[in-house]
């Protein structure tokens, strides 16, 4: 029995301990938000926050999570309060969808780290997400809206 | 395919029909059906069904039952706005669901239920807004019943039905019940396009909230209850099958509940994903190639080579292009290629089987809904009726889930039949490199003839490349001997050469080919734009002033083409080092051009700057989508021309993942600008026709600003 402390919550896993944390996520704990896409933490489509950096949970076996901090999309906000999702509503960035999840939490770390982040910050910090789909324009796009968003809610 | 375009000829009538038997060009709007009806209606109260395509709730909910699939172009947002057009409806009220596999549903060309060719837009153009239309009349009628006044004096408005003279108004939740004992009009007016109010606003997708708090469902996220995960070890060889297999270290790894033989390979069993797949790499299996054990990219290329060093089955022929040839002041003669290509979409393929005694349950995300169930239900021993298929989102398609030889689905009910519980079958990102139906391999040799002023007098276009409908039962569109998917882009030319001629060759191989995003498009855009510029260099032409000659008696391409090069500023110039590249393309009955901006780095390094793209897609329904469209389009077509091929060594692919089949990055992806040209044409294509004119594009602008020439996709220099 391993004891995940996900999205606030406590929660417990009885799995094997190599399995990677993104198949406990989906099938375990039924938090399908997050994406299976490669399995070689090539696409970034599972995504999560540990402890606040985002990891690639395909490749995180659920042991090394224990403990920690997890945050998954479903946990970004509980109302589509985070500016990233309302500059991804405000300019439409998703097309079928299925990489999206990983992308807001790449974009959240990068959010965090850097509040008025340029293109080429963006570039560096969202390369490792692939988008099948090409909406790489609009992510730019929201990424500086976002940005600018959180500027003045301050 | 050139859907629209081809409609128009009496064989592909014929095809149609062969293909669904289906009623053709039928714009009536059909009313419930028991199958599709009762199933769609079980899901929410509903009291107002006027036909198969909207349910009014008395909570005001407006259902619209959406007949297309939903892979990220937009269609689950923009079909409900043709109804919510004509219905008058409140679009905050607007609910969205998939439609049942029922002939209700049928695509109006292809009689079948079929999301695919760039048509969905184009094909419910008027049936939708007939269904909203139909529905709002028959609201009128129950308020005018309710009111004692005549249907006349009233018209509706953002959910209501309103009686202007006395103000009164009634909801359209309110008149559902009485609505609904009402019989439907016959026949309905639809709007003057003047008095749209919906359609051809920026509208925000309906779908997008759901796809940023993780609850959108795609196919991989259905769950239910006693369901097991399966993944399946397929023949690594196409067309090769399991000689004999050992299972015991497989049953031993915990969660792994049973190991199955099923006609595409072995299938693992387990309580999840893990288990399965940690079960399936300790299978030992062993197997027999076949036929195609000795497959290999180098010799289908000698072969191809070969073949199109002589003319195939003529497609096309104007004029006498020999003769012209024979008489050009210059002749130039250049071989371009392209490869076999997978669709990788972000979610790999997968399909849940729920299979009982009297009945199949399938959830999956595919395009190709009627001929699924019909292969499903064969597979089951069940009829057709018999077998349901909820269409989930799909996480991309471009093709890949519109296989008529139904592959994901028919194995997920031979591994639910034989593991005799309910399965979802995943894909591993490997399985689904590896697991053919690619864009078929294309070599293409061109020659062309100009004369002393340098304008083209003569065209030849010989293909060669594989049948993607043949042995379908979309093979009805094969005439004479041609896929007509294999020469669209070539032999539909639209500038003015007095000599052509195109023909084809089509070689049978045993990979599996299917049709990807543009389909034939995809390599007839690339060879005849990239070779047209050859033939405006050899004539000493800009190769924008001679598209725009050419195209004189093309209005819709000539304004596309002029808007790109000023939006592009053609012909001024760019900083050192940088080189322009315009290309045009007719697809899916929408007019595209193109221009990059592409500076090449000392290690061969392609580094595209800037794509500016021009469209005319007849009357646009929601302007957004068709940017996102031709952006999306245009990320697609660079990871074909800068990326990925798939090759064959011993038979086996050599490609498997994301590392070694990559996908353009956001830090690769350039500045995208898309224009629409305005227009009252009825809407066409928008899902593939940004994608043809980016591998030319960027070529031609490879040339400008090296002075190479680019032949072979993907790119290589230096």
């Amino acid at each position: 029995m391993i004891t995940l402390k996900v999205n606030g919550k406590q929660v417990n896993a009885d799995v094997d301990p190599l399995t990677p944390l993104l198949w406990v996520l989906r099938e375990t704990l039924g938090l399908t938000g997050t994406k299976y896409g490669c399995g070689m933490a090539l696409c970034g489509a599972c995504t999560v926050h540990l402890d606040g950096e985002a990891i690639r949970s395909c490749v995180k076996r659920v042991s090394d999570a224990a403990g920690k901090e997890i945050t998954t999309i479903e946990g970004l906000s509980t109302d589509l309060s985070h500016p990233l999702q309302k500059a991804w509503m405000e300019i439409d960035v998703p097309q079928c969808g299925y990489c999206q999840s990983g992308q807001l939490m790449s974009a959240a770390v990068l959010l965090a780290e850097n509040s008025n982040p340029t293109d080429n910050d963006i570039d560096e910090g969202m390369s490792g997400n692939v988008c099948r789909c090409g909406t790489y324009p609009r992510i730019r796009k929201a990424i500086h809206r976002a940005a600018e968003l959180k500027r003045t809610a301050k | 395919m050139n859907v629209n375009a081809e409609m128009k000829r009496r064989s592909f009538l014929k095809a149609g029909a062969a293909a669904g038997g289906g009623l053709l060009i039928s714009i009536y709007v059909p009313e419930w059906t028991t199958s599709g009806g009762s199933q769609a209606a079980a899901a929410a109260p509903a009291t107002f069904a006027p036909n198969a395509f909207v349910r009014i709730g008395t909570d005001d909910s407006v259902t619209v039952i959406v007949n297309k699939s939903e892979m990220g172009q937009g269609v689950y947002t923009s079909l409900p706005m043709l109804l919510a057009e004509e219905l008058e409806a409140d679009w905050s009220k607007i609910r969205v669901e998939s439609a049942p596999v029922d002939q209700a549903y049928a695509h109006p060309i292809f009689g079948i239920q079929i999301t695919g060719g760039s048509t969905s837009t184009a094909s419910e153009w008027v049936r939708f807004r007939k269904a909203g239309a139909t529905a709002r009349v028959m609201l009128i009628a129950a308020a005018a019943e309710m009111w004692k006044v005549p249907a006349g004096s009233l018209h509706a408005e953002n959910g209501q039905v309103i009686d202007a003279a006395s103000g009164r108004r009634a909801s359209f939740g309110s008149l559902a019940d009485a609505a609904a004992k009402l019989e439907a009009p016959k026949d309905v007016l639809l709007k003057d396009p003047k008095a749209f109010k919906l359609i051809g606003k920026p509208t925000r997708r309906l779908d997008t909230p759901s796809k940023l708090n993780g609850s959108a469902q795609f196919g991989l996220d259905v769950s239910i209850p006693g369901m097991m995960t399966a993944v399946v070890a397929r023949a690594p060889v196409f067309g090769g099958h399991v000689s004999s297999f050992k299972a015991d270290k497989t049953k031993a790894v915990p969660g792994v509940k049973d190991v199955v033989q099923v006609p595409s390979g072995v299938a693992v069993i387990a309580n999840g994903f893990w288990p399965a797949k940690q079960g399936r790499d300790k299978l030992e299996i062993s197997w027999d190639d076949g036929p195609n054990a000795s497959l290999s990219t180098l010799a289908m290329r000698e072969q191809f080579t070969k073949l199109a060093q002589a003319p195939g089955l003529v497609a096309r022929k104007v004029g006498d292009a020999a003769k012209a040839l024979a008489g050009a002041a210059k002749t130039i003669a250049a071989e371009y290629e392209v490869p076999y290509l997978a669709h990788a979409t972000m979610e790999p393929l997968n399909c849940v089987v729920d299979l009982r005694e009297n009945s199949c349950e399938i959830w999956t995300g595919t395009q190709l809904q009627t001929i699924d169930r019909m292969a499903a239900a064969a597979v089951a021993g069940l009829k057709p009726e018999q077998v349901q298929i909820h269409t989930t989102l799909l996480g991309g398609g471009f093709g890949r889930r519109a296989n008529p030889a139904s592959d994901f689905i028919v194995e997920a009910v031979h591994v639910a039949k034989a593991a005799k519980v309910p399965v979802k079958v995943v894909w591993t990102r490997e399985d689904d490199t590896r697991g053919g139906y690619y864009r078929p391999m294309w070599y293409d040799r061109m020659v062309a003839g100009v004369d002393a002023a340098g304008n083209p007098v003569a065209w030849t276009h010989t293909i060669v490349g594989q049948s993607i409908m043949e042995g379908t039962p979309f093979a009805a569109f094969i005439k004479d001997g041609i896929d007509v998917s294999s020469v669209e882009g070539a032999a539909d030319l639209l500038y003015g050469i007095p000599n052509l001629q195109v023909d084809l060759h089509t070689p049978k191989l045993g990979v599996p080919v299917l049709w990807w995003r543009s389909v034939g498009h995809s390599h007839n855009g690339f060879a005849v734009e990239a070779f047209f510029d050859e033939v405006a260099q050899a004539g000493g032409k800009d190769p924008y002033e001679l598209r725009r000659t050419l195209l004189k008696d093309q209005p819709r391409m000539r304004a596309v083409l002029e808007l790109v090069a000023e939006k592009a500023n053609w012909g001024k110039p760019l900083p050192k080092g940088i080189g322009r590249g315009i290309a045009t393309h007719f697809s899916f009955d929408s007019y595209v051009a193109q221009v990059a901006e592409v500076s090449v780095e000392k290690d061969g390094a392609v580094r595209v700057h800037r794509m500016v793209c021009a469209v005319d897609c007849g009357r646009v329904v929601n302007p957004d989508t068709v940017k996102a469209q031709m952006e999306g389009g245009i990320v697609f077509g660079l990871t074909a021309a800068l990326k990925d091929e798939i090759t064959f060594e011993n038979g086996r692919v050599k490609q498997s993942n994301f590392h070694n089949y990559p996908m353009l990055r956001i830090n690769e992806s350039p500045q995208i600008e898309v224009h629409i040209v305005p227009s009252t044409e009825n809407p066409t294509g928008v899902g593939e026709p940004g994608v043809p004119p980016v591998a030319p594009a960027v070529a031609n602008a490879i040339f400008a600003a090296t002075g190479k020439r680019v032949r072979k996709l993907p790119i290589r220099l230096g």
